[in-house]
């Protein structure tokens, strides 16, 4: 660490900023419960998040035990593998990833990265956390009310959403419903923090393009989802009526079990563009923060100045903006126009362009640097390759003619579980190790670490790479069971039983994860302020774990881009952000 | 799907005439240096809770496009019937803009430092926004009296739907309204209110403009238009 008297430069007077400003809670109860401190909210997030998302694991695990030996678990019926199915889709994508990513890894590190107190409007700030917290209830409720969750699937098309027949049908679905409905509440309340904190909150000197990466990434997926999720909520305020109040949004004229149903004439279609219309630009709200917190893990860990900031500023918004356009690739089978398929398809695969600038700086700012292959490192490391390895199969399946014989195959499965399920976990796991350090003020156990990394990402691709193989022979997703299907050939139920049997290892394999972040919690090495020797100015504050307001009494100063790694002539390998240049030249000709 | 791609092109617009301000083309590696050395670029000034406003109503509006999509595009399906509009309907237009023009009146007298003013363009403004609330569940009443229910045909299903998500918004303003006027009412003073008064202006005028666009949209002013767009793009 590199303790440079900081005395700021003449003329530059100290960012002071009154204590009144700030909210001071009173009790333990303001403190660590219904605390409007960004931080604690961001460690509650993740905590409910990490909780919901055991859920899913489970789930996951159940729906393999059926997949890899159908027939012997009893307790495993066809209904319950639908419920399976659609919570463990949503719980994930919605309240696991979206809520870690921008509520969690978004509240603590947005505030600190650009030298801010806290959020804005911290009130707002802990409403949203406890909306989120009731959005979860409401929906892990669904597993006991009568009939238990939705067995929809995690897009919940209508008509079969709302029909008898489909699991859920009395309350899984309503409270799924209301679920979102409130997450999106929440999730509008704290979006709205992380935009206006980044757009008015930055300290002095933190300009736009001296901001990390990870900001770029956390502020563009925020703005994506403040436009995108209404989507969803339309979505869903409309089937909800359409299930409560008998309208006809989207429910056309059936027969229900025998009976002409009281609907008539509404669209399906129509859903399925509002769901998309989310669901797609959904996957770069994931995507982003993830792309965003690789480069500085990467950039750190190389001890590299990131290849091409600007170019990957311009393609964060790029793709932010091109993944409006791009939704009904997810619609080719759905019976909509044909043509508008080629339009969909062109604007798709243009995405391709910024990803893969994307992907090329991270390698060539890997590139002759001083790799070190700490755990943070080997997470983002494995997330290039398995982003790589799941957008390629993207590249198929955003092709008319590929995607239609492989739409309803375990190969969709394979790609989105690649690119959306493992390559954003890897990041999550992988900010986890890097940034536990600042919130405890202790380092997670390296050994366990080590041997986390390889069961999870080896576990991954022995998992999901044959899975590619299985869509390819035509096996079907969302089926209970395959029975005696004559093109199915018996090597994919052994290949299913064996993908079953890693699930259940990396699954286990999460608890070394698990019992690590407590141990380490008591036991781990005391980190100091600054373990990995990063610039940005999280790891600049006066205490760690950083107190309430961060900063103590002045703001910091910022005079430089988050990237100054390996500078020429620079005493240390690194420099802070908040180191003025003056005192950088007092430390060089020390040096020379 | 049209609407709400016009709309997000419309702020695409916005954020890359903000974006362009922010020299996103320069090379931050070589500007080493206080801010103030390089142009452009420091964080907005405006106080937090108007940009916060501002985003608010961007997310909002694409709440209402959308519900305006699905409407355009559920209303091409043959079975639409289009249910007539009650004549209510304009006497609560006319409240809620007396709403508007009231709350924009007091932030006219806040910014004269005129607290007698402040107080009575918030009471009128409140008072109104109720009384049109109060007007839109009589046109609701008046519907279903006439025989107009909510799953009768999906023109009523939207004119139900719609007019409650923008009643609920008004809700929530009329919330911000009671704090705001409490506020005063105790004794605040007027230099700390005036931002409260202004947001809740902008806000009505927000409300107005949704309630105009959904009012023509309900009443079929808005058709012909429609139609000439449509005829425009294909």
């Amino acid at each position: 660490m590199v303790d440079v008297p900081y005395e700021g430069i003449p003329g530059i007077p100290p960012a002071e900023v009154p204590d009144v400003e700030l909210y001071h809670p009173r009790s333990w109860w303001t403190r660590y419960v219904f605390s409007q401190d960004a931080k604690v909210i961001a460690i509650q997030y993740s905590l409910t998040a990490t909780a919901i998302g055991l859920v899913a694991l489970v789930l996951s695990w159940l729906m393999r035990l059926q997949l890899g030996f159908p027939g012997t678990f009893s307790f495993i019926d066809a209904n319950q593998y639908l419920q399976f199915i659609t919570m463990h889709g949503m719980i994930m994508v919605i309240y696991l990833l979206t809520a870690l990513f921008l509520g969690g890894f978004g509240n603590y590190l947005i505030p600190l990265m650009v030298g801010a107190r806290d959020m804005v409007f911290p009130y707002v700030n802990m409403l949203s956390y406890w909306i989120y917290l009731l959005a979860v209830l409401v929906l892990a409720s669904t597993f006991f009310v009568p009939g238990g969750p939705t067995g929809a699937g995690w897009t919940l098309y209508p008509p079969q959403a709302i029909l008898s027949g489909t699991p859920g049908q009395d309350w899984g679905i309503l409270l799924m419903l209301a679920s979102l409905i409130l997450f999106i509440i929440g999730f509008t309340m704290g979006g709205l923090n992380y935009v206006v904190t980044v757009l008015q909150a930055r300290t002095r000197g933190m300009t736009l393009m001296r901001l990390p990466l990870t900001v770029w990434g956390i502020f563009t997926a925020t703005v994506m989802a403040l436009l995108a999720f209404p989507a969803l909520f339309v979505a869903s305020v409309m089937l909800l009526f359409d299930r409560l109040l008998g309208t006809s949004f989207f429910m056309p004229a059936l027969l229900e079990m025998g009976a002409l149903s009281k609907h008539g004439g509404g669209s399906p279609l129509l859903f399925q563009h509002l769901f998309w219309f989310f669901g797609h630009p959904e996957v770069y709200i994931v995507a982003l923060p993830a792309f965003g917190i690789v480069s500085d893990l990467i950039s750190t860990h190389a001890r590299k100045n990131i290849f091409g900031y600007r170019m990957m500023v311009w393609a964060i918004v790029a793709i932010g903006a091109l993944s409006f356009i791009v939704w009904a690739h997810h619609m080719y089978v759905s019976g909509m126009f044909p043509q508008f398929g080629y339009f969909f398809a062109t604007t798709t695969l243009i995405i391709a362009i910024p990803t893969a600038i994307k992907v090329y700086n991270w390698v060539l700012t890997l590139w002759r640097g001083d790799i070190h292959l700490t755990v943070p490192m080997l997470f983002a490391l494995g997330f290039i390759v398995t982003f790589v390895n799941g957008g390629l199969t993207g590249l198929f399946l955003g092709n008319v003619v590929v995607d239609v014989p492989l739409s309803d195959t375990m190969f969709v499965v394979a790609h989105f579980h690649m690119v959306m399920g493992v390559a954003p976990i890897m990041v999550v796991l992988g900010a986890i190790y890097h940034w536990y350090p600042k919130v405890t003020g202790r380092m997670l156990n390296e050994a366990m670490g080590k041997f986390h990394f390889w069961v999870t990402f080896l576990g991954a691709y022995l998992i999901f790479f044959p899975m590619h193989y299985l869509g390819l022979l035509g096996v079907p997703r969302r089926y209970f069971e395959l029975l005696d299907t004559t093109f199915i050939p018996s090597s994919a139920h052994s290949l299913n039983a064996f993908i079953s049997v890693v699930a259940l290892i990396v699954g286990f394999s999460q608890m070394v994860f698990l019992f690590n972040l407590v141990w380490s919690l008591f036991k781990g090495e005391a980190s100091g302020g600054n373990p990995w020797r990063a610039t940005t100015l999280e790891w600049q504050t006066p205490e760690t774990p950083p107190a309430h307001g961060n900063w103590g009494k002045e703001l910091p100063v910022v005079y430089r881009w988050a990237y100054d790694y390996s500078v020429p002539g620079a005493a240390e390998d690194f420099i802070p952000q908040n180191q003025p240049p003056r005192a950088t030249q007092l430390v060089q000709g020390a040096a020379s | 799907m049209s609407a709400i791609i016009l709309f997000l092109a419309v702020l695409a617009v916005i954020a890359g005439w903000w974006l362009s301000q922010q020299r996103l083309t320069a090379k931050p590696w070589l500007e080493e240096g206080p801010a103030g050395d390089f142009p452009g670029g420091d964080a907005i000034t405006w106080p937090a809770a108007k940009i916060g406003l501002g985003v608010f109503l961007a997310v909002a509006s694409a709440l209402f496009v959308l519900f305006i999509s699905a409407y355009s595009m559920r209303m091409s399906v043959a079975d639409w019937r289009p249910l007539p509009v009650p004549r209510l309907l304009w006497v609560n237009t006319g409240v809620l803009v007396l709403s508007s023009v009231a709350l924009q009146w007091s932030y006219v007298a806040a910014r004269r430092h005129d607290t007698e003013g402040v107080m009575i363009g918030l009471l009128v403004g409140g008072a109104s926004a109720v009384i049109f609330l109060a007007g839109q569940l009589l046109a609701w009443q008046r519907l279903g009296a006439a025989g107009y229910f909510v799953a009768s045909n999906p023109a009523n299903s939207f004119f139900y739907l719609l007019t409650a998500v923008h009643g609920l918004h008004l809700t929530g303003g009329l919330v911000a309204l009671g704090r705001t006027s409490a506020k005063m009412w105790r004794g605040a003073e007027i230099a700390d209110m005036r931002l409260s008064v202004e947001l809740c202006a902008i806000y009505w005028h927000f409300l107005l403009l949704v309630w105009l666009v959904l009012l023509g949209l309900l009443t079929g002013w808005t058709d012909d238009f429609v139609d000439i767009c449509r005829q425009l793009l294909s």
